[in-house]
């Protein structure tokens, strides 16, 4: 080595899971994905500093209401009240706080508030199924919300979506990005949805929130909860090959 | 035979196709399963429109300018229920992230971060051109951004990068730009428009935009 060589970064590297775990882009019987999943196989890009790096959006993208979506317009929303809580870790088990969470979803009738649903299910003047929490030092955050109804969503015939909530989720890092859907237990309509079944079969209990008893509030509300985990790094500082020594 | 009658000394020791001994729970290091990505639907723009999405950088940073794009599906035609994320260095090459091991950027307004919805038919993101980044292994990047597609039709974000086509002699060194076909790298270059940069995203076709895995 010379003095001339620039120090090397010391960068993390975040875990590659295999393709066969995760959701694929494209799945058949979500007709959607026919003409935009791409085909061609991706191309590994190694994480160097723009991948392992991530914006900063904490407090300031979140209003106190945000956490509430049961009131909107002076009035509350109607339908079953539920607390949604959990936490958002990493695959090493470390919990990501400041973490910006974006939820989105339909009211009870199973109506979203988008001018191109326009299926015949009322829309709910004091719901707007938009909610933003920012997680804790602990990585933790709950919101208030109401449950979701299914809908008819015209992939196939009688094509009812599952009840799901909405989740967009920063981590610390580019590679972290995870938009996915939070789904209820036990739910009738799992198995006619593609969306759900395009998960491999191995992960999807981990789209599926549980009921919570101990965080139901009494004579009020509900409660489901519902960990996220983003992608963690390849190496664990604990690593050692003395498996004796775990102290 | 006895099923306790086991030879002591089996000819070819066990050899789990894994390469690891046992299931690696007691051994391996912690980890937990990731939760499983889903398509961001169409009524996306419900729970992810910000009115400062487009900006990157503030408004009036000098030398800032629109990089604009339309996302297009395997007819050709546009997609107007996309959402297209992008993250970038500063113009020093240093990220707005307190990830960045070298220090965050300290440059006036800088994000780095945009989201921007393809809704009129295109996206447009307000920004400046990154400067170089180191590589990793003594080298630097060509400039680029890297850019995340989610769209109603999509299970999981697809990821690719712009490079910039009037940064030909950068290009030609960059490793992830050198290590792919020629004929494909075109189509992570963006070109010099009125007022900034355009760069269109083909999820199929024979013009496929190169994704990456991440
Ligand atoms: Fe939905």
């Amino acid at each position: 080595m010379t003095g001339t060589t620039p120090r090397e970064l010391l960068l993390p590297r975040y875990v590659r899971e295999d393709p066969a775990a995760r959701t694929p882009v494209g799945f058949p019987d979500y007709r959607s994905t026919a003409l935009r999943a791409p085909l061609r196989t991706p191309v590994d890009l190694p994480h160097r500093l723009t991948e392992v790096t991530g914006p900063v959006l904490g407090e300031d993208r979140v209003q106190p209401h945000d956490a509430d979506l049961t009131w909107r317009n002076g009035g509350e929303a109607v339908g079953q009240r539920i607390l949604v809580h959990g936490r958002v870790l990493d695959s090493d088990g470390r919990p990501v706080p400041g973490a910006l969470v974006e939820v989105w979803q339909a009211n009870a009738s199973g109506r979203y508030r988008h001018v191109v649903d326009t299926w015949p299910a009322p829309l709910d003047p004091h719901f707007d199924g938009l909610g933003r929490v920012v997680t804790d030092s602990l990585g933790r955050y709950e919101f208030l919300t109401v449950k979701p109804g299914a809908y008819p969503w015209g992939n196939h015939h009688n094509a009812w979506r599952p009840a799901h909530i909405h989740f967009s989720l920063f981590g610390r890092a580019f590679t972290q990005r995870l938009v996915t859907q939070m789904y209820f237990p036990d739910d009738p309509l799992f198995g006619q949805d593609p969306i759900y079944n395009a998960i491999p079969a191995a992960a999807r209990h981990r789209a599926v929130g549980r009921f919570s008893l101990e965080r139901t509030q009494d004579n009020w509300a509900l409660a489901f909860e519902w960990d996220v985990v983003l992608r963690g790094t390849e190496q664990t500082p604990f690593e050692t090959e003395d498996d004796g020594d775990v102290a | 035979m006895n099923p306790l009658d086991v030879p002591p000394d089996p000819a070819v020791p066990f050899q789990p196709r894994s390469g690891q001994r046992g299931s690696g729970f007691l051994t391996g290091p912690f980890r937990l399963g990731t939760t499983p990505s889903a398509t961001v639907g169409p009524y996306l723009a419900i729970g992810l429109t910000w009115p400062d999405g487009d900006w990157a950088a503030a408004e009036g940073t000098p030398g800032g300018f629109w990089l604009r794009g339309r996302v297009l599906d395997g007819a050709g035609d546009v997609v107007p229920d996309a959402m297209v994320e992008t993250w970038q260095a500063d113009p020093d090459g240093r990220f707005a992230s307190p990830e960045d091991p070298r220090g965050a950027s300290s440059s006036p307004g800088f994000r780095g971060f945009a989201r921007a919805q393809t809704l009129s038919g295109e996206f447009a993101v307000f920004t400046v051109k990154p400067g170089r980044v180191p590589d990793g292994e003594g080298g630097l990047q060509a400039p680029h951004v890297d850019v995340s597609v989610f769209a109603r039709g999509l299970l999981d974000r697809v990821v690719t990068r712009v490079y910039f086509a009037d940064e030909a002699e950068a290009n030609a060194s960059d490793p992830v730009l050198s290590a792919l076909p020629e004929d494909r790298r075109a189509t992570l270059l963006a070109t010099p428009a009125d007022d900034g940069y355009r760069f269109d995203v083909h999820l199929q076709g024979d013009r496929e935009t190169v994704f990456f895995a991440v």
